[in-house]
């Protein structure tokens, strides 16, 4: 995740160390099959699963059968003598027509749990999901908080000390975010996916179903969620580096626990736009910027070293060796040196490509995704970390005006 | 049939041919290519299955030990391509040069020189592929799947995997044609189409799939290659495109494709099954038919593949039905084969271990592709370690099990000398442990919700991990004892009778052990009782 080569090399073999393996709580949990999950299509699914898994079971059982019964008995070694029997149109057409009776019992339970799943009709609220690389978004459409659409985004909170080995692992490791999606139980939630840079798909098993979000486009999908508790997921199309590292937490709650949810969240974004106009101090925003900058890292790395060829280092003077068409955007916006260094431009400059990203490559245009304080910190952080003295101080009013 | 001297060539034609690299370089005899054609695939299969250990390592417990998530990424997509395009693909083309013209009583290939073009061009294919790893960026990393907005991502290394998949295609396509012209033009006065070995009956409907769908898949990557270089717009939804029409048009191709590594597997069963067991192959026109079905079949299903992308309703349940449909003509495969064994005198060489291993865990592979086909199900099945599991099982115990099968069979008329049977089974016994330790706990692991493609994985999904990681390494390993096996037999054993097998039919067999370099120079016989060997 931040080293930028490819092995681990040494240090990272001595890792796979024997104690390490049997004192892992890892161990404890074997789970053969699939979760019947908490939803009434869920539970369909399960049953449909489970019907052709016995299905199949009978027919294996019959074939095996057949031919170990024949494999111990028609032994030339037990002196079997071979029947030259080869043709017998009776029995072909059993064995399709068989067949086929079967399959159409399979299709018919099968048809009418899909056409459930389609019908999305009389939800009682929709929930917009867009995949990032990588994070996840939520929007609630029916929630408004001064003006705009209630929504967040919802990032991985195991640490990197974890996946490195330098911390012990927590209960719910790669499966636990900074803030889950919550839900209403017993409500009819319309789900629409989509994405803003590649495809994704949001998948939580205890739903039943995994949706494709597909930028520039729009699937839509529904869930009723029977109980209260906590369901976890993960993205399940390849996405790129972090594929593995954006899981989705569903929060389900009681009604009364839901609206009480909704108000503090509503009162907290609130809290934060307010924030905006206020003047920041330097140390406020590189403590912000700071973790704000984990959304970077996922490119750039911690350090701001970025990676050769591909994603280019945050740090002033810092060479960056890559195909022309990665070059060419960075060099006409002013953030390569005639040596082809890294330059770091003015506050503007700086700001223009955050906001607006450059189209065409993996940098996206963030002006959406973050809020002026945060782009206002991460400015701030990284004009003053990893060697990089510009000693500006960006403030959220100035992001303001920008936009 | 007696094989008389005059089937054999003559000593004096072989003396203008070069020697050492040159001949390789410019042969134009069907043995020599098809033994080009294996060797480069074995040395494939060791490349693309040091990359799945590699998979494995990083897999075999929780947290990042041994490599970073962007390598893992491209090991995951460089595997299956070298797999599919590189082991799998010219193993079969191989034992089709070498199998093919001897089964039907032809003198060489159809168009000789086409076929040396064929060969040379994968391994320059080959080395452009596998440079990219070294390139700026790495090598691609989207998937072999090649899925855009992702593939788009590709640093420096894109434009040459395209131009080594166009070259791949360029091979696939001019062997499929050189498949479909000698058996159309070549087969010996007799050989009537309902009379030639299943084996090259599966090749000659598996080169039509190939013509069919290997420029689909040029067509695709070339629509890429436009999107990144060329300000096109094919699969960009902002510019008016659909990243989801890539899907269509790859599985279009991908689809057929799956059984183009398949129906190759399924001949070289129905010749093994047959000879080991002392009795006719069962229902040989039906097996002939469900093949075509099946070849058929593959060209309406393309969007099993895609089910959680959105289709409209009747979409999914037009591929849902469409998709359950294959198992019946593949159900039927596996009933022939079954009912050949029944009441048989079976013996168990190395090649029927493989063979019946191959039914039997084919079958399995089958069953849990009729899981995944009911598209509800599916929803949950999808983009997990059940699909890993499921693809894996039809194509290691089925397609590589089925060429080891054939390796063992035919070795002995390759070489003129017979394997070492100890090892040959102690390579079967290790493998067939070996490929179920490695992909039958990744059932568990889809099932209980590990995605595909990631390289760190949370707490619960530890246990099975640790024992398929165990199980590719004990398989990965067994694979050097049949390294061993086939250069002890090249380099000697005990002299090979012309039939080594004795319940073995065929036109092969009449020629003497090692075959020799040019054969049925004059038409053979064809006797009609040795119909369809």
């Amino acid at each position: 995740m931040t080293a930028n080569r490819p092995w681990r090399g040494a240090r990272g073999m001595a890792a796979v160390g024997v104690p390490a393996l049997w004192s892992s709580a890892a161990f404890a949990n074997f789970q053969l099959n699939m979760t019947p999950g908490v939803t009434s299509v869920s539970h369909r699914i399960y049953e449909l699963h489970m019907l052709i898994f016995w299905i199949c079971v009978a027919i294996g059982i019959v074939v095996f059968g057949v031919m170990f019964w024949s494999i111990v008995h028609h032994r030339k070694s037990r002196g079997a003598v071979a029947a030259q029997f080869h043709e017998s149109t009776k029995v072909e057409l059993a064995w399709t027509v068989v067949p086929v009776l079967i399959l159409v019992g399979m299709a018919i339970p099968a048809t009418k749990t899909l056409v459930a799943m389609e019908d999305t009709a009389d939800a009682d609220l929709t929930i917009k999901v867009t995949g990032y690389q990588w994070k996840w978004r939520y929007d609630y459409l029916d929630e408004k908080v001064g003006g705009e659409t209630l929504g967040f985004y919802s990032n991985l909170k195991t640490t990197p000390q974890q996946v490195y080995g330098d911390a012990p692992k927590d209960e719910h490791y790669l499966l636990e975010v900074d803030r889950p999606l919550v839900l209403p139980v017993g409500k009819k939630v319309r789900i629409v996916t989509t994405a803003a840079d590649v495809i994704h798909s949001w998948w939580v098993p205890s739903l039943g179903w995994k949706r494709d979000a597909i930028p520039g486009f729009i699937n839509e999908s529904w869930t009723r969620i029977e109980q209260p508790g906590t369901y976890r997921g993960q993205c399940a199309e390849l996405c790129g580096k972090d594929h593995g590292f954006m899981p989705i937490v569903i929060v389900a709650m009681n009604e009364p626990d839901y609206a009480k949810w909704l108000a503090d969240t509503k009162a907290g974004l609130l809290a934060e736009r307010d924030s905006a106009t206020r003047e920041w101090s330097r140390d406020e925003l590189m403590a912000k910027g700071a973790s704000v900058f984990q959304t970077c890292a996922a490119c750039h790395q911690a350090n701001g070293q970025g990676l050769p060829g591909m994603f280019p280092p945050l740090v002033a003077g810092q060479p960056f060796a890559a195909p022309e068409p990665l070059l060419a955007p960075l060099r006409e916006r002013g953030f390569l040196d005639g040596a082809g260094n890294i330059h770091i431009g003015s506050v503007t400059q700086h700001a223009e490509i955050v906001m607006k990203g450059i189209p065409g490559t993996p940098m996206s245009a963030y002006a959406g995704q973050l809020s002026d304080v945060e782009i206002a910190a991460v400015l701030t952080y990284i004009r003053n970390s990893w060697g990089n003295t510009l000693g500006d101080v960006v403030q959220p009013a100035a992001i303001k005006a920008l936009r | 049939m007696s094989t008389t001297a005059d089937q054999i060539a003559p000593a004096h034609d072989e003396h203008h041919a070069p020697r050492g690299l040159l001949r390789w370089l410019t042969t134009t005899n069907h043995k020599e290519i098809g033994t080009l054609y294996l060797v480069f695939s074995l040395t494939m299969f060791f490349v693309g299955g040091t990359m799945a250990l590699i998979i494995r390592a990083e897999l075999f417990q929780p947290g990042l030990q041994i490599v970073e998530p962007y390598f893992f990424n491209q090991m995951t997509t460089m595997h299956a391509l070298v797999m599919i395009f590189g082991a799998v693909m010219p193993a079969f083309v191989g034992l089709a040069n070498w199998l093919i013209p001897m089964m039907i009583g032809a003198p060489d290939m159809a168009l000789p020189r086409m076929n040396n073009w064929s060969f040379w061009i994968m391994p320059f294919a080959f080395t452009l592929l596998l440079s990219t790893l070294f390139m700026d960026g790495g090598g691609p990393a989207g998937g072999w799947t090649l899925y855009p907005p992702l593939s788009l991502q590709t640093g420096a290394a894109f434009p040459f995997v395209i131009l080594a998949i166009h070259m791949m295609g360029v091979s696939s396509v001019m062997g499929a044609i050189n498949v479909i012209a000698t058996i159309l033009n070549l087969r010996a006065p007799g050989m009537t189409l309902m009379r030639m070995p299943l084996f090259v009956w599966t090749w000659l409907i598996t080169a039509y799939l190939l013509i069919a769908v290997m420029p689909v898949l040029a067509g695709a990557v070339t629509m890429l290659l436009t999107d990144k270089y060329f300000g096109t717009s094919f699969f960009n939804a902002a510019g008016g495109g659909d990243p989801v029409m890539f899907q269509h048009i790859f599985w279009f191709f991908g689809h057929p494709e799956v059984y183009i590594m398949i129906l190759p597997a399924f001949g070289i069963v129905s010749q093994i099954i047959p000879t080991f067991a002392r009795k006719p192959l069962f229902g040989y026109a039906s097996m002939v038919y469900a093949t075509a079905s099946i070849a058929f079949l593959s060209f309406i299903v393309w969007g099993h593949h895609m089910f959680t992308v959105g289709m409209p309703l009747a979409g999914e349940l037009f591929f849902m039905y469409a998709t359950m449909l294959i198992a019946v003509p593949t159900g039927v495969k596996v009933f022939n084969w079954m009912a050949t064994m029944w009441r048989g005198s079976m013996t168990f060489e190395t090649p029927m271990l493989f063979a019946v291993a191959f039914v039997v865990l084919f079958t399995i592979g089958g069953f849990s592709g009729l899981m995944l086909a009911i598209a509800p199900a599916d929803f949950q099945y999808q983009d997990t370690y059940f699909v890993v599991a499921h693809f894996h099982y039809v194509l290691v115990p089925g397609a590589v099990f089925s060429i080891m099968a054939a390796t063992y069979y035919w070795l002995p008329k390759w070489t003129g000398h017979m394997y070492d049977e100890k090892l040959g089974r102690l390579h079967f016994w290790c493998s067939a442990i070996g490929v179920n330790v490695l992909f039958f706990p990744q059932h568990f692991l889809g099932l209980a919700g590990m995605p595909r493609r990631i390289p760190d994985y949370a707490l619960q999904f530890a246990g099975f991990n640790m024992i398929s990681s165990i199980g590719a390494f004990l398989f990965g390993l067994s694979q050097l004892i049949f390294l061993w096996v086939v250069i002890k037999c090249i380099r000697g054993g005990e002299p090979a009778p012309a039939k080594p097998w004795e319940g073995a039919h065929g036109l092969e067999w009449t020629l003497p052990s090692p075959a020799p370099l040019h054969t049925f120079q004059t038409p053979p016989q064809i006797d009609p009782s040795e119909a369809h060997g």
